[in-house]
């Protein structure tokens, strides 16, 4: 993956002791919190419900394991022992002393790492799809191209007081993992018919209170225009953009008010201005970022690997597992591994000081040292050697983190909601918990099959509620939680939105409502149907009627 | 932290020192003195222009944060001065308004920052070619004066004559 | 209805409450809730005098009820503030860290 040369490490560690300054000056009153609060946020630290919560940069999700001991490091001494991997594939911090921050960014800053813009109104975190550069089905390697980015939309001079945040996603598969087109930007590296390699671009999409899917505004974008024609997309947003209203100032805003072919317009006619300047990237520039993506040093291995019959055939657990957390690696005899941190029962993306010293560890012995975290809050090792795969999971076992539920109802999307975030109408976690007990039976799982249940506790939709095959959202009714669902919606290349299907529910009333719905999808399901494609057949009229009409 | 006040009294940060200002700023008024260098708003300017053409001072023209400088393109030549706007410091399109001035219509002139100005924003306008701020009086000028040097690596190419880290990197 | 101050120290970001004599305690019970409604202006006066003295950040005027022999706060979200997650009960101060 990635490393930092002198000068990433010289900026990060500048940019460090620049925070270090104003929180002295904050604790000395220099500062007003008024002055300090933009500050801090620039840094990644918010202050919720129950004291500052850093959130810390994982660059579109890959992580060594260096950074890993590092995190569980950071969280045992200057938190509370543990971890959240967030649906933007970063990880948050809930319990952290103001007074501590300048050691722990330089702690952060000794593995690569920061909280940079992980907050305010400017460029957020690149985020791709998880099985970047290893996933059979990819085209081109996307981190090629988040590297080029994360670096241009490090401190900005422009664009670093947009109207409001702006969210990157990129892909490199025609399979859909990084949920591209719910982005204000989202990047689908695709081969063209005449061979050459470039992007689709899609603009304006997003969740939250008025969701959009994004547009396509081009078609084929050449790599080496990349940095100039998001440039010109910023351009125009920065100065078109809305500032009179929080809720109307992201692009979609733009977008969907401009029209979509103005929009292309202006965003042409900007680009046409700068597209032959010093933003292009000529291919030795990309040769230069492409060779620190070098491959692993692969072993020759056979793709079959026998062995793994008679483990599975021995071992029921390790069985399942393989049937769920698998994914086809491009290289021969390796594979990619899902690790799931959404456990039965437990808070999904939460993990321990010591898991993440241990999967530290694994990913040493198993994975080159390499893990992702998905914007599903679960990690993956991207380079696992199939011969290894039983050892593995026991390895994974010992430390709780073999859960096989892959892509299966209990493997929920879930924000923090009102047990941590300050904005939350609603709890969220306890729903997610109360989901994957009620359907903690593995068979029964597999029965229902793929499933995506996504959750926020409320309209700021971190949960990515619209886009998930049920979305849950917690709202407050007069100082009671009450629970709305939406059904059909997805963040793949398939993209859609879901609406909501009617009343709500409170807390025990979903769970229970939720086991309706897959009832009324296996009895409605034809041969190999998953509950989306059932759903898309039928629309919500079927589900509705014998949801809200079945005596409870 | 500091906020840039409008008045033009002092101080002026120009070209990273405190400088006299030699400019007059008159908003909203018709009646212009026959000398001194001037800083008048657009609507003055394009109600006014060949008037203020014909005086022989400097002339400046201040935009507000939503007026684009394509508006003043063609006078660029005629300007010794362009002050942008930032109503709250949040408001970042003042940061383009530079760019396009600096790069995209090559004015030469000084780029001047008035209004809500953080001083963690020094570094971010350097960049994009505002050369003076004007301070409040009350302003810590050395925190300014440090500010200036919070950081010195840059990823993005603008026309600031800095060099940035691909430059770098290429040897 | 009773009422009191929350907030977050400045260093810390630990939930606290306006105690007596101007003191900011980390346990609602350890706070005696004001029952007099004219008192918010003046505990809120004290609250800023804490904020501009960098001692407390965000202090809010919160309902509180008495329910047996316990104190708890009306709206969710502040009670939430006052005990710790419910998902991790182990933690915050219904742990007593
Ligand atoms: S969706 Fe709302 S409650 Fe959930 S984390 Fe985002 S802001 Fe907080």
């Amino acid at each position: 993956m990635y490393q930092y040369d002198e000068y990433d490490q010289d900026f990060v560690e500048q940019r460090a002791r620049q925070f270090s300054r104003q929180v002295e000056r904050r604790i000395s009153g220099e500062l007003t919190e008024d002055q300090f609060k933009p500050l801090r946020l620039m840094n990644g630290l918010y202050l919720q419900l129950h004291a500052y919560m850093l959130r810390i940069n994982v660059p579109y999700g890959c992580l060594s394991s260096a950074q890993m001991r590092k995190l569980g490091h950071v969280a045992r001494l200057y938190d509370k022992s543990y971890g959240h991997l967030t649906t933007r594939q970063n990880m948050q911090l809930n319990w952290i002393r103001l007074t501590d921050m300048p050691q722990i960014l330089l702690e952060l800053a000794s593995v690569e790492m920061h909280g940079i813009q992980s907050s305010g109104n400017c460029i957020r975190n690149i985020t791709a799809d998880e099985y970047a550069g290893v996933a059979a089905d990819e085209v081109e390697d996307p981190r090629i191209y988040c590297e080029f980015l994360r670096q241009w939309s490090s401190l900005h001079p422009e664009f670093s007081f947009l109207p409001r945040k702006f969210k990157f996603a990129v892909t490199g598969s025609p399979n859909d993992r990084a949920a591209v087109k719910a982005h204000d930007i989202g990047l689908r590296l695709y081969r063209n018919d005449q061979g050459e390699v470039g992007f689709e671009v899609f603009v304006g999409g997003g969740l939250g209170r008025t969701p959009f899917i994004g547009k396509l505004i081009r078609d084929f974008l050449p790599t080496e225009h990349l940095l100039s024609y998001c440039e010109a997309i910023l351009r125009v947003y920065n100065q078109l953009g809305r500032r009179d209203n929080k809720y109307k100032a992201r692009i979609k805003v733009l977008v969907h008010e401009t029209g979509e072919e103005a929009f292309r317009e202006l965003v042409e006619k900007e680009w046409e201005a700068i597209r032959d300047g010093t933003l292009s990237l000529p291919e030795e520039d990309v040769a230069l970022i492409r060779a620190r993506f070098a491959p692993p040093k692969y072993e020759d291995l056979e793709d079959d690997t026998p062995s793994l019959e008679s483990q599975r055939a021995e071992n029921p657990g390790f069985n399942d597992w393989m049937d769920q957390q698998l994914a086809e690696h491009k290289q021969a005899g390796y594979t990619i591994v899902n690790i799931s941190c959404t456990p039965i029962g437990k808070p999904p993306g939460d993990i321990s000081s010591e898991q993440m010293e241990s999967v530290a560890d694994l990913a040493e012995t198993y994975s080159f040292g390499e893990m992702r975290v998905t914007h599903n809050q679960n990690l993956v090792f991207t380079d696992v050697r199939k011969k290894d795969l039983f050892s593995l999971w026991q390895d994974l076992v010992k430390v709780e983190l073999a859960t096989p539920n892959h892509g299966l109802i209990s493997d929920t999307i879930c924000c923090p909601g009102l047990d941590y975030c300050a904005l939350a109408n609603a709890r969220s976690i306890p729903l997610a918990e109360k989901i994957s007990t009620a359907f903690a039976d593995q068979e029964r799982q597999k029965e229902i099959g793929e499933i995506y249940i996504n959750m926020s506790g409320c309209i700021n939709a971190c949960g990515h509620h619209h886009v998930g095959n049920i979305g849950i959202l917690g709202v407050d009714k007069k100082n009671t939680e009450l629970y709305q669902l939406m059904l059909g919606g997805s963040a793949k290349e398939d993209a859609s939105l879901g609406k909501i299907l009617g009343p709500g529910f409170d807390e025990d009333g979903v769970v229970t409502a939720i086991e309706k719905l897959i009832d009324i999808y296996l009895d409605l399901r034809k041969d190999g149907e998953t509950f989306l494609e059932t759903h898309r057949r039928l629309g919500d009229g079927p589900f509705k009627e014998r949801l809200y009409s079945a005596p409870s | 932290m500091a906020r840039l006040r409008k008045d033009f009294t002092v101080p002026l940060l120009k070209n990273g020192k405190i400088t006299e200002d030699a400019f007059t700023r008159v908003t909203g008024e018709t009646d212009f003195p026959s000398t001194g260098a001037l800083i008048v708003d657009l609507t003055s300017w394009q109600e006014h222009r060949s008037e203020l053409l014909g005086r022989a001072d400097p002339i400046g023209i201040e935009l507000a944060a939503g007026e684009s400088p394509s508006e003043i393109a063609d006078d660029l030549g005629n300007l010794s001065l362009v002050a942008l706007d930032f109503p709250a410091f949040s408001d970042g399109r003042a940061f383009s308004s530079a760019r396009l001035l600096r790069e995209r219509y090559h004015f030469k002139g000084e780029v001047r920052a008035v209004g809500d100005v953080l001083l963690e924003q020094l570094h971010f306008m350097s960049r994009v070619g505002f050369d003076s701020f004007v301070l409040d009086s009350e302003d810590p000028v050395q925190e300014w004066l440090i500010a200036q040097d919070d950081l010195n690596l840059w990823y993005q190419p603008t026309e600031d004559g800095r060099i940035t880290v691909r430059q770098k990197r290429r040897g | 209805m009773a009422q009191v101050v929350i907030a977050n120290r400045l260093r810390d970001g630990i939930v606290v409450f306006l105690g007596t004599n101007h003191t900011w305690v980390e346990q609602l019970q350890d706070c005696t809730p004001s029952e007099s409604k004219e008192d918010g202006q003046r505990l809120m006066d004290i609250s800023q005098e804490a904020a501009d003295q960098q001692e407390i950040v965000d202090p809010n005027l919160i309902e509180v009820e008495k329910r047996g022999q316990t104190w708890h706060a009306i709206k969710m979200r502040e009670e939430m503030r006052a005990k710790g997650p419910t998902v991790r009960e182990d933690l915050g101060k219904q742990a007593g860290n």
